[in-house]
């Protein structure tokens, strides 16, 4: 099995292939990879707690870590401390580690 | 130490992806990682050397104090870091898409290349990485 | 050699200009080159795997836009061997019936998708 790292910067609202990602990456866990999903720039709008991105909600598990940049949800005044359930802050350098400890990487 | 090689797309000033491949950039050079960045498309204009500062009027503020950036001095910032650092960073621009955008006065350091660079460094890199645009 | 999966979502983005789509030119690229390339398209960009697509006609003053010739080069890419794959989900969300695709074309479902990507070594999503 692999470890992927999916990286999520698209507002979930103002696209639509937000949710297709979120399947995949679901998908993968699924089939036992190691997962991490990334939150980055307008990906973190759905960090914030009490936000309606069911499609998030939904996925989060065992093998399908879900993080949001620190510095995207601090530019969008989201509380790192008060994040949506099984979402946590963490600093890009978790995206760099897992690329350089050969993580198999997916923007969207 | 690693190596990770970044594909970027987009132009200057329109795409906040532009922010986060130069925080991983930086991230990741000072971690001690190799750096290998390939620009496509209108990336290529992040290192034309003819990017200007200018006032702003709307902030009030002169030439010197909005210090717009120019995204020539991060390539240039970075390179100056993975100098400090001792790590090798390349910044590698597709050279059809510099020819076609007119930009081939580019920053010190900035080489040209082609699909075929960005797949050898994809190869040999521990991490790949493509940021697409929209 | 690694394996290359490239997903290509976005579509018609400045393929007037390039005469082409930029992202499948960069696969096609990589595959003359000798790489192991295959291509996913999604969401809009299935509408590149369907016949017909004409983007001919267009003048600006008296400058004639000689246009893309997506057919062709997704045509060029099947005879080079690059898989290219479409979704049945995105293909009926815009309507698009399997026949009108071209020859060639691989016709999934969106539920393969973790499985078709876990059997590449690096995925580039355009």
């Amino acid at each position: 099995m692999s470890q992927y790292i999916l990286i999520q910067s698209k507002s979930a609202w103002a696209s639509g292939g937000v949710a297709d990602f979120y399947a995949m990456a679901h998908q993968l866990a699924a089939a036992g990879h190691e997962v991490t999903l990334f939150l980055v720039q307008n990906g973190v709008l759905s960090a914030r707690a009490g936000a309606r991105d069911l499609h998030l909600s939904e996925i989060a598990g065992p093998r399908l870590r879900v993080l949001a940049d620190d510095f995207s949800l601090r530019e969008r005044a989201i509380d790192a401390e008060r994040l949506a359930p099984g979402i946590a802050a963490a600093a890009i350098g978790v995206v760099v580690d897992l690329l350089a400890a050969g993580a198999r990487s997916i923007w969207n | 130490m690693a190596k990770i090689t970044l594909g970027i797309m987009d132009p200057p000033y329109e795409s906040a992806n532009t922010t986060t491949a130069f925080r991983l950039i930086d991230c990741a050079l000072r971690k001690g990682h190799e750096v290998f960045v390939f620009c496509y498309e209108g990336a290529t204009a992040l290192g034309y050397s003819g990017q200007k500062k200018h006032a702003n009027a709307v902030h009030g503020s002169s030439l010197e104090e909005e210090d717009h950036p120019n995204p020539k001095e991060w390539i240039a910032a970075l390179f100056r870091l993975a100098g400090q650092r001792g790590v090798k960073l390349t910044w590698c621009n597709c050279g059809l898409c510099v020819d076609e955008r007119g930009v081939e006065n580019q920053v010190e350091g900035a080489c040209r290349g082609s699909p075929v660079s960005a797949w050898n460094n994809f190869e040999d890199a521990s991490g790949a990485l493509l940021i697409g645009t929209n | 050699m690694a394996k290359y999966l490239c997903i290509v979502r976005s579509a018609y983005r400045a393929t007037i200009e390039e005469q082409d789509d930029p992202a499948l030119w960069f696969t096609h690229a990589m595959g003359s080159a000798g790489a192991d390339v295959s291509v996913l398209l999604r969401g809009d960009a299935v509408s590149y795997a369907t016949k017909g697509q004409d983007a001919r006609g267009l003048q600006f003053g008296d400058c004639a836009v000689k246009g893309p010739d997506i057919p062709r080069d997704i045509r060029s890419m099947l005879d080079a061997k690059i898989a290219v794959y479409v979704t049945r989900e995105d293909l009926s969300t815009r309507g698009i019936d399997e026949a009108r695709l071209a020859i060639g074309i691989r016709a999934m479902n969106e539920s393969a998708i973790g499985e078709l990507v876990g059997g590449f070594d690096r995925i580039l999503a355009f």
